[in-house]
Parts: C-alpha cells; sequence; structure tokens
C-alpha cells in the first residue's frame, strides 16, 4: 500500500484517538496540569456531571483549534491542555446575565494532547470532562 | 496595525432573550513560550489577560486568557437581556493597553 504522508499521519491519528478518555488516566501523569487543577478546585474531588466538550479530534494546526465548552449551571470553567507548555488555557466567570453557561474560543496546543473542562457549580462541587485532540503541526512553541 | 474590536451584537431583543454575542478583537498574543529565531531569546507574553464583558454595569461574562488562547481572539457567548441597554466589551493586555466598546441593545 503506497500511503503519502499525509494521508498516513490521517490515519494514524484517527486510529489512536479516542472519544472520551476516562478522567483520571487523562490527568493522572501530569503532575503541573493537576496542581493547576487543584489551585481552581481548591482540591475538590472532580465529578461526571452534564459537562460538554465541543473540539475536533484531528487538527492540522495546533495554532488555532475551535472549542465550545457547555456546562448548564456553571458558575465558572477552566480550560487546560494537560501537554501545553503551560497547561492553563482560560478561565471564564458567568455573571448575573451571562444567558447560557456556555462559550466558545479559539485556542492553541502545542501537540496531541487531553483538553479538559472543569467547571464549577452553585452547589460548589466540580465537575470535569477530557477529550483527546490530535495534532499535526503544534502550536504554541513554534515560531 | 491598530488593534480594533470588532463584535456582533443584535440591535433588538425581546427581554429575557438569550442572544449569541460575539467578539474578535485582532491582537497578536505572544504567548511568552516563542524565541527570536536570531538571538534564541524569549520573547515576552504579551496577551489580552482579561475581558470583562457588562450589560448596563452588570457581569455577563469575564474571560481570563492565558498564552494559549489564539492569535486575534474570538469569544462566543450567550447574554440574557433584562431590559434596553448598553453592552459593554473591555479587553485589557499585559502591557497595561484597555480597548473598549459598546453597542446598544434595544426591546423589539
Amino acid at each position: 500500500m503506497n500511503l503519502s504522508r499525509r494521508r498516513a499521519l490521517v490515519l494514524g491519528g484517527a486510529a489512536i484517538s479516542v472519544t472520551l478518555i476516562p478522567l483520571e488516566a487523562a490527568i493522572a501523569g501530569v503532575e503541573e496540569t493537576r496542581a493547576t487543577i487543584d489551585a481552581f478546585t481548591g482540591g475538590a474531588e472532580l465529578l461526571e456531571g452534564d459537562i460538554t466538550l465541543t473540539i475536533p479530534e484531528l487538527v492540522e494546526n495546533g495554532n488555532m483549534v475551535p472549542v465550545s465548552v457547555a456546562a448548564p449551571g456553571a458558575l465558572s470553567i477552566m480550560l487546560l491542555g494537560d501537554d501545553n507548555p503551560v497547561p492553563e488555557v482560560m478561565t471564564l466567570n458567568f455573571g448575573e446575565l451571562s444567558g447560557s453557561s456556555e462559550a466558545s474560543v479559539r485556542i492553541r496546543l502545542a501537540g496531541t494532547q487531553n483538553v479538559i473542562a472543569v467547571a464549577k457549580m452553585p452547589d460548589g462541587t466540580f465537575i470535569s470532562t477530557a477529550r483527546e485532540v490530535g495534532v499535526t503541526i503544534g502550536g504554541c512553541g513554534s515560531s | 496595525m491598530a488593534i480594533t474590536p470588532r463584535v456582533r451584537v443584535p440591535d433588538t431583543a425581546s427581554v429575557g432573550e438569550s442572544v449569541l454575542i460575539k467578539a474578535l478583537i485582532n491582537h497578536p498574543m505572544e504567548s511568552g513560550q516563542r524565541r527570536d529565531r536570531d538571538t534564541g531569546e524569549r520573547i515576552p507574553r504579551m496577551i489580552i489577560h482579561t475581558f470583562e464583558v457588562t450589560f448596563n454595569g452588570r457581569e455577563v461574562v469575564t474571560f481570563y486568557p492565558q498564552g494559549a488562547v489564539s492569535q486575534s481572539p474570538f469569544f462566543e457567548f450567550y447574554l440574557k437581556v433584562p431590559e434596553a441597554g448598553e453592552l459593554n466589551f473591555k479587553w485589557i493586555d499585559d502591557e497595561g493597553s484597555v480597548f473598549e466598546i459598546s453597542k446598544s441593545i434595544a426591546i423589539s
């Protein structure tokens, strides 16, 4: 079989991409990510809940990856990339006139990694989800 | 290049309606991770670190980006319209520059 390099990358990415990763597995190995999450949650346990992260499974360019996050009722949300030089991507607070606890933004990913969203709920609990994103050309450090 | 914000806000809405707002600003969002090709020196971080949106002085949403938010950051979010008024957008960057724009929304 005569695969072009690009085709091989796409196939490879598709083969390894996993839609939903168990959260503990996704973040256990990355201490800095853990510490950043703990600073946000105060060390509270991360629960499963109604939180959705919409992000492509495979992107060619890590400099501009569209991300949407929605967690109905959430007061604030932190987005992280567990293999970026700085794991925290963005934190946002929803105010009294927020129409819906959801937002979209375009982010940089240094390479293939897990994108994690943690949401603070009104009852003081934190819910979380993670997705793996395959990145062909990384953003952040590239000049 | 001048930094000019652009926003998309509906002219009218009904009371209690949740409307989609889009905001874009052309900003380099220098992540602080890149190095100068010639000198090898790290290029200092210069990003928008705060983006606040208020309606008639009440908070809608506040974003706190880090270096991993893309160049010319584009944000989408929802406003619950309580009455007619002014939607104010305010971006603040690492050099202390503040960029502001307002749009009025009428009740239909």
